[in-house]
């Protein structure tokens, strides 16, 4: 298939999984912020989100203060700030729009009525309380995405291409989420603040989908440990780090033909310290270390796709 | 201008309903006008839905505008359709002929049929002469624009053989009829135009290089960005190639290549949606950022075939539309089964003065232009436009021609307060390749404000289904 188009589907994922767990992350930080807290002040709460999305010097160049507000309207809404939602969005239909005829029409449709939409809330403007609704509403969006693509597209290459935008993306946002949340919570001493960390750690599972599979898989209180062995290398939970991998690595299997076989190495690398990886081990190197080192590992398989697959043959 | 004086597909002059017409205005008859202004509606939203759209030259970037789609079919007899088929169908091998002459041995003009000043025209392209191509062809895919005056009047308005676009709405207004009015499909036994893309596809794959097999075809787009990229889109989609743009492709040991994600795959036919003066910097503009550096070179080697060629302009431009009768007579010896509209070159200087005296009764075109811009209607332009337009006429009068103001006919159109007549024009797309032929139906392009000539979408005009009937009357 065309290098180029490759390359829109690629991104055209990407960015519907960002728009996904950017709204995922505001939607979760907004209910937390409702949960009475004295051990937060509005700052420490709302700064996080804008960190996970590695934008705070735009942040502060264009916005007084770390408010709900002002999180929220550039974090949702702000056209300038390419990683909100609606930037997000936005390049996702442009990219579809360019190869709308390699992906099929349903899923042609299902990513132009998004935008469609969109571009109708943004007129109407955004309220405190639309918050969770919206945020709600990408997200099913992005699940209508997923599973039009799933249930509608041919499986070629086009697909692969598709999937491997969704799963290096979500790969990273998981990673980035967990890392911040990690250092925000750590340690726990007194009763009191064990108690305020359970809703914090349950809302991190909250945002990823997770808290019944936690409670499924481990039948236990919420304990930091587990929520990281959860999202990092349990390969049943579909937005961890494993899980993610588990989808990528046979996808680049059955790409890298004559090209990319450098991609296929940097994807069995990560793959398999997720996959024969141990959290003792992973604990012992330090979490942050670990997942620090996991998102520039996840960058240079984005970097080696984009060049083999992406760019075309010079 | 009275608009009872025009030719009304529907009714006669007495306003009695013509029979082609009689089971659909019996369907009306019993459909209200609020049940239809909800269908259009309901048009509007599936067309915006699925991204049907195009983008106006000059609005703000990204604007994207739906064309006006009316709900009211076009209707022709199967005996009406025979005579215009075989009329393009003629027009369209002959002007292949003449594009093959002008550009190998100049027979034509040896005879003194055809002026040798065409060759001074902008549109000949030097690159060209002598070049051969596949089958002698030229104009892979033509559009004629016809208006109809008369019962049996029909006329040639424009012969398009550059980039002609507008078959996706020929496709899609006929899937939006099916979708909205099945019932009406019972009445009327309607000839299927959907095998459009793959007579295309036919045409395209046989104009490969001799010893091609299996040729490549793809499609060339401008980009996202491009008025018609919808159509670009809707046709690679439909036939199954890819649609690619100029940096897709390159040039390499006298081929052509698009870059694809298991490395260069090689190309032997490309259908371009991309001007001639776009599609080489080496050769044409060089600020093109939209063409393949070196195509032109491995297109005069034989290196690729390129749909529409290189050079067709000449042979579409207003100026030499004048000449295509002769050139049906001087090519294949028979007489036009169209008319031209009588046409007055201002590089005449008598055309010219009676042209400016009469001014208020003409139409008056650029001889290069397209899509209705730079054009003056006489009949419904104010004194002060005219004014305007007599001075650029004056200023540079061999850039125009000048032709009397068709009585454009009108067919029924749902507008706010009902059903009523606007005018309308016709374009079906002529496919050469293998052989001539087309697919009955075509654009149906409407003037939807009142008493409008102006039929382009860029000017806010419309489009309908176009029903060529299998039989001469209803089911």
């Amino acid at each position: 298939m065309l290098s180029r188009t490759a390359d829109h589907l690629y991104w055209m994922a990407r960015y519907i999984e960002r728009a996904e767990n950017m709204a995922r992350v505001l939607d979760v930080t907004y209910r937390m912020s409702l949960v009475a807290n004295s051990a937060y002040d509005e700052t420490a709460r709302w700064k996080p989100p804008v960190q996970i999305a590695d934008d705070i010097e735009a942040f502060e160049k264009n916005y007084s203060g770390y408010t709900a507000v002002n999180v929220i309207r550039f974090m949702a809404l702000d056209e300038r700030n390419p990683s909100s939602i609606v930037s997000a969005l936005n390049s996702a239909r442009e990219n579809a729009r360019a190869v709308r005829v390699a992906m099929s029409s349903e899923m042609w449709e299902t990513v132009n009525a998004l935008w469609l939409e969109l571009r109708q809330r943004i007129r109407q403007g955004l309220n405190e309380a639309d918050i969770c609704e919206f945020c709600d509403w990408v997200k099913s969006r992005s699940h209508l995405f997923r599973g039009v693509t799933f249930g509608t597209m041919l499986r070629d290459d086009s697909y692969k291409f598709v999937r491997l935008g969704s799963f290096v993306e979500r790969a990273d946002n998981t990673a980035r989420l967990l890392d911040a949340k990690y250092q925000l919570l750590l340690p726990v001493v007194d009763a009191q603040e064990a108690q305020v960390d359970y809703y914090e750690w349950s809302s991190l599972l909250r945002s990823v989908s997770a808290f019944e599979a936690y409670q499924k898989v481990f039948r236990d209180t919420i304990e930091p440990w587990k929520v990281a062995e959860l999202l990092v290398i349990r390969d049943d939970m579909p937005r961890s780090l494993h899980a993610c991998y588990d989808e990528l690595a046979p996808i680049l299997e059955q790409l890298c033909r004559q090209r990319g076989m450098e991609c296929l190495r940097l994807a069995g690398e990560n793959h398999a310290r997720l996959h024969y990886g141990r959290m003792a081990d992973i604990f012992s190197m330090g979490l942050h270390e670990f997942l620090q080192d996991f998102i520039l590992r996840n960058n240079a398989l984005g970097a080696e796709i984009q060049r083999a697959f992406l760019n075309g043959p010079e | 201008m009275n608009i009872n004086t025009f030719f009304d597909e529907m009714r006669t002059s007495t306003g009695s309903v013509r029979r082609l017409y009689q089971p659909f205005a019996e369907w009306l008859s019993g459909t209200d006008h609020a049940q239809l202004m909800q269908k259009s509606r309901e048009a509007e939203m599936l067309f915006r839905r699925v991204g049907i759209t195009f983008n106006v030259y000059g609005d703000e970037a990204g604007a994207e505008r739906l064309i006006p789609f009316d709900v009211v079919p076009r209707i022709l007899a199967a005996t009406e359709w025979r005579v215009l088929s075989a009329g393009v169908i003629q027009r369209v091998t002959a002007l292949n002929a003449f594009l093959n002459d002008l550009y190998h041995d100049q027979e034509i003009i040896k005879a003194g049929i055809v002026p040798a000043s065409i060759l001074e025209n902008e549109m000949y392209r030097p690159e060209m002469q002598g070049v051969d191509v596949p089958g002698g062809i030229y104009a892979h895919i033509a559009g004629v624009d016809i208006v109809r005056t008369a019962e049996n009047e029909f006329y040639v308005l424009e012969d398009n053989l550059r980039t002609p676009s507008g078959v996706s709405y020929m496709l899609e207004d006929r899937k939006m009829m099916m979708r909205l009015f099945p019932e009406l499909f019972r009445r009327y036994a309607v000839a299927p135009v959907e095998h459009y893309p793959q007579v295309l596809l036919n045409n395209l794959r046989a104009v490969a290089q001799p010893g091609v097999y299996d040729p490549t075809v793809v499609l060339l787009t401008p980009g996202a960005y491009n008025s018609a990229y919808f159509e670009h889109a809707f046709l690679a989609q439909q036939m199954g190639i890819e649609l690619v743009e100029g940096q897709d492709l390159f040039c390499k040991d006298n081929a052509v290549f698009m870059r694809t994600t298991e490395g260069p795959k090689r190309i032997d036919v490309i259908y371009r949606r991309i001007d001639d003066d776009f599609l080489d910097p080496l050769s044409f503009r060089e600020d093109s950022m939209l063409g393949v550096p070196g195509l032109v070179s491995v297109y005069r080697n034989g290196g690729v075939t390129l749909a529409n060629a290189i050079g067709t302009g000449v042979a579409d431009d207003k100026a030499t539309y004048t000449y295509v009768p002769d050139m049906v007579r001087f090519y294949l010896g028979e007489e036009p089964i169209l008319s031209n509209v009588p046409t007055y070159k201002l590089e005449n200087s008598d055309d010219l003065k009676y042209v400016l005296e009469h001014l208020e009764e003409l139409v008056v075109k650029e001889v290069q232009g397209s899509g209705g811009y730079g054009m003056l209607v006489g009949p419904t332009s104010s004194k002060q436009q005219i004014e305007e337009f007599r001075a650029r006429i004056l200023a540079e009068p061999d850039n125009y021609i000048a032709q009397p103001t068709l009585a454009l006919s009108t067919c029924p159109t749902l507008v706010e307060q009902g059903v009523a007549p606007r005018h309308v024009d016709l374009r079906p797309f002529v496919l050469s390749g293998k052989s001539t032929t087309l697919v009955p139906g075509g654009l149906c392009r409407v003037a939807m404000r009142e008493g409008s000539l102006v039929v382009n979408s860029s000017q806010g005009g419309g489009t309908k289904d176009t029903w060529v009937l299998t039989g001469d009357a209803p089911c």
